[in-house]
């Protein structure tokens, strides 16, 4: 792009002036210091922390189940203590570790590297969105751990979790980790959407945005509109357990499978939010290990659109054994199968990006082709499962389970691997071994199809889900221990992974700023970044920002710094429009995180606690908002209103 | 990206606003957020309640028809309070300080009124949330908005303190547009809260 406004000429950045920008940029260190961070890059690690931590707890609760799986009739675990631990294990990888990774940890740390920005939009809330996020797991687990996790299912179908067949709290504990989870993904989404939109570094017009960033974009639009349906009925299916309203007891005029309606309306979507950044990420790593431009961006991106958009049409095809009308079923039959159309798209545009580009077969690409592998071996069977007849059959079959591990590994988890390969140099300035990573892949991928591929037979052989034995003349035994000693494969591949991880730290070759040669902003700067991002804020002028960008590209001059201000651009075209202030390091998001975890546990125990606690959650957020003086001097004595 | 040390041609920003507007402030966008996931929470609690009503014969199923007095009394204020509202928004929009702190409270007014005759419509709903799904989708549509109706008027009257007591700058100004903007999706979402609670029983 041509600058509008090409005065000086840069030199190059002094000391003095990046020792001030630390200064201004950096939040306070130390052990009090780290409840104040709004830095995102702080945020989104915290993000990647926790949520791995809980792939790991959520692993271990699989391998629970796999050894009380592994022979008929074994008795390892006990009935009810199985059913909490199918519960937590589903719930854990869906919305502790799939949502939070995949969506919050990724956009929050990448999205404004890669739009070129110093923050995140509101990096307040955007801290309270973690602590939140944090709190409704370590809910989750309390509960487990004193007997008293849920035990109804992921889903938590009425009317099992409902009042009559499950007293005591294992379901409210569920619905309000939900609530929590929901919450945080939601605010990070709005905050994603607007730093897409307007925090984008000049010249990077929507269609040079790169394709990961659409891709949280688009995800983000799809939590907006999702997450509501499941905070809806996870409150309902509260106040009927602890208020007696009775939305979903059909004595009273409620109905059960309103509440699985509710459900999926969120539910199929989610799957979606768990695998579209999984998408970008593909697209992200096979151009840079291509060597080539992405081929067929914007088909990729109608597909990413198309895809969001057919995935609030397809929810009741998880209820066709529900009884509902043919005709209902037919329409969702078809738009079922619409979606292979859209995801079949982006498949052939990665493969013609292989194909004509000079593949480097590191680590990341190699998790980018199990991807392919898995993921679309895990479509092939959801089309099949399209087909109400198959569907009868094989429903709450472990073919299922086969399908969904394929789907959503293969969609998140090879991908998420693949990611973290790729951009660990950036965030720690070191690589990982390329020797474990290989390790790690070869382990997990045979691993996970020994484990997951057997399951389809099982299934078709008629063994249920969620029953925690079998007997031996059922003859499932063999294929079963097959299954759980592929588990033990995937054990050692993630333990590879941590012991890679913490190698890399120590020993890892230093990463320099562009260690693939990649087309990305994130790339411009240090590895790892200072806390301010960019020295130098960058301007784009093409749709591979660093391949594209000339010689003497220009840079964004006229900032303040001595106050965190950032340049906001317009949607279209990401001109320079306005500038704004972002704020400084403060406790108050942990502390309204706090309030806000009150309030919602509190009344999981009493609607009494209802008003008390949303007063003090008032109060804070009023101190909060309160403007502080000097800020608010400073900016007046400099303000430019608009025109 | 070349090296730092290379010069570059500059884009100076220091001459760009720092106090936008609509869709141009960031503020606005947050807004805007949080009104779609509201409003889509409404949407879906709307659907629900007509699920609901086709699990029934009669329509409302063992109550009286909610009264419709106060609920119309309050819908009748909340669209009159678009006039004054946009006369803020608009006002501060212009950064008129004076005009803004007598919007804030005529503002802040209608809101505490709205919230007080609010305290009426629940009785005057004629069911209990316990009592059957009905009871329990109507009482948590109204409870729903009120929640809504009582948090912004929170935030109307928070503003307007801090109008009179605190440095102002254009900042502030851009809060109160985007305040008096959720005030339309106060009165939008009653008026949707409205037909569905008090109308929907006697047209189904």
């Amino acid at each position: 792009m041509t600058p509008t406004e090409q005065s000086a000429v840069a030199s190059a950045p002094d000391i003095d002036r990046l020792a001030n920008l630390e200064r201004i940029w950096k939040d306070p260190s130390g052990f009090w210091g780290w409840f104040t961070h709004v830095n995102h890059r702080s945020i989104g690690k915290r993000y990647m922390v926790t949520a791995f931590a809980f792939f790991l707890a959520g692993g271990v609760l699989a391998a629970l189940m796999r050894i009380q799986l592994s022979r008929p009739e074994n008795h390892f675990l006990g009935p009810d203590l199985y059913n909490q631990i199918f519960t937590t294990h589903g719930s854990t990888m869906m919305f502790l570790f799939a949502v939070p990774m995949m969506f919050e940890a990724l956009s929050v740390y990448l999205v404004p590297l890669m739009v070129g920005n110093r923050n995140i939009c509101f990096p307040r809330l955007n801290a309270y969105s973690y602590y939140v996020y944090l709190a409704g797991g370590l809910l989750l687990y309390a509960g487990l751990f004193i007997n008293t996790g849920p035990d109804a299912g992921w889903f938590a179908y009425v009317p099992l979790s409902g009042p009559d067949f499950t007293p005591g709290k294992r379901s409210d504990i569920w619905a309000q980790m939900i609530t929590f989870t929901e919450l945080s993904a939601l605010a990070v989404a709005v905050e994603v959407i607007i730093t897409t939109f307007k925090l984008r570094a000049p010249g990077m017009s929507l269609n040079r945005i790169p394709l990961f960033v659409w891709a949280q974009a688009i995800v983000a639009f799809m939590v907006i509109f999702a997450m509501p349906a499941v905070m809806l009925s996870s409150t309902m299916l509260l106040m009927d357990r602890t208020v007696n309203t009775h939305f979903f007891n059909p004595a009273e005029g409620g109905d059960a499978i309103l509440y699985q309606h509710l459900f999926w309306f969120f539910g199929h979507p989610e799957v979606y939010i768990i695998f579209i950044p999984g998408t970008g990420i593909v697209s992200t790593i096979i151009s840079t290990f291509s060597r080539r431009r992405i081929f067929g961006y914007t088909a990729i991106l109608l597909s990413m659109v198309g895809t969001a958009f057919v995935g609030f049409g397809l929810w009741v095809h998880h209820m066709f054994a529900t009884g509902l009308p043919q005709m209902g079923e037919s329409f969702f039959t078809a738009a079922s199968l619409m979606v292979v159309i859209a995801s079949g798209t982006q498949v052939f545009c990665w493969l013609v990006t292989m194909w004509t580009g000079k593949v480097v077969l590191k680590t990341p690409m190699l998790f980018a082709l199990a991807f392919f592998f898995v993921f679309v071996m895990g479509g092939l069977t959801g089309v099949l499962m399209a087909s109400v007849p198959v569907d009868l059959q094989i429903h709450d079959t472990f073919f299922i389970v086969a399908h969904f591990h394929y789907v959503l590994i293969g969609g998140a988890v090879f991908p998420l691997f693949g990611a973290l390969y790729y951009w660990m140099p950036k965030i720690t300035g070191r690589m990982l071994s390329e020797t474990a990573g290989k390790w790690h892949f070869w382990l997990f991928f045979i691993g996970f199809n020994m484990t997951f591929f057997p399951m389809h037979i099982l299934g078709l052989r008629g063994m249920p889900r969620r029953v925690y034995t079998y007997s031996s003349s059922m003859h499932w035994a063999s294929l079963n221990m097959l299954a759980s000693a592929g588990a033990v494969f995937m054990t050692a591949a993630v333990l590879i992974f941590i012991a890679n991880f913490f190698w890399h730290q120590k020993k890892g070759e230093l990463a320099g700023n562009n260690p693939w040669g990649a087309a990305t902003l994130e790339w411009a700067t240090s590895s790892p970044p200072p806390v301010y991002n960019f020295a130098e804020l960058p301007t784009v002028n093409g749709r591979d920002a660093l391949w594209d960008a000339l010689p003497n590209q220009p840079i964004v001059e006229g900032l303040d710094e001595d106050c965190r201000q950032v340049l906001v651009t317009r949607v279209m075209d990401a001109d320079p429009d306005h500038r704004d202030e972002f704020p400084e390091a403060t406790p108050i998001p942990f502390i309204a995180a706090i309030a806000t975890s009150g309030f919602f546990i509190s009344t999981i125990f009493t609607a009494k606690a209802f008003f008390p606690t949303i007063i003090v959650v008032g109060i804070v957020l009023l101190i909060w908002y309160w403007p502080r003086r000097q800020p608010s001097l400073r900016r007046k004595e400099r303000e430019i209103w608009e025109h | 990206m070349g090296t730092l040390n290379q010069p570059r041609p500059l884009l100076d920003v220091s001459r760009t606003p720092t106090v936008v507007f609509g869709h141009r402030s960031i503020i606005w966008w947050g807004q805007s957020g949080l009104m779609a996931i509201e409003g889509t929470m409404f949407a879906i609690f709307i659907a629900t309640y007509f699920f609901l009503r086709t699990r029934e014969t009669d329509w409302p199923p063992g109550f009286d028809l909610p009264a419709l007095k106060w609920g119309s009394i309050n819908l009748a204020l909340l669209v009159l309070s678009a006039v004054p509202n946009q006369w803020l928004k608009k006002k501060s929009e212009q950064g008129e300080l004076g005009a803004v702190r007598i919007g804030l409270i005529a503002m802040s007014l209608i809101g505490i009124v709205n919230c007080a005759i609010r305290a009426f419509e629940f009785p005057s709903l004629n069911c209990v949330w316990d009592g059957n799904a009905y009871g329990s989708v109507t009482w948590t549509l109204l409870g729903f908005h009120t929640f809504h109706l009582v948090t912004d008027t929170c935030d109307t009257l928070v503003l307007t303190v801090i109008m009179f007591f605190t440095p102002i700058e254009g900042r502030r100004f851009e809060d109160v547009s985007v305040n008096a903007l959720y005030w339309y999706f106060i009165i939008i979402t009653f008026i949707a809260t409205y037909l569905v609670i008090y109308w929907a029983p006697r047209w189904l």
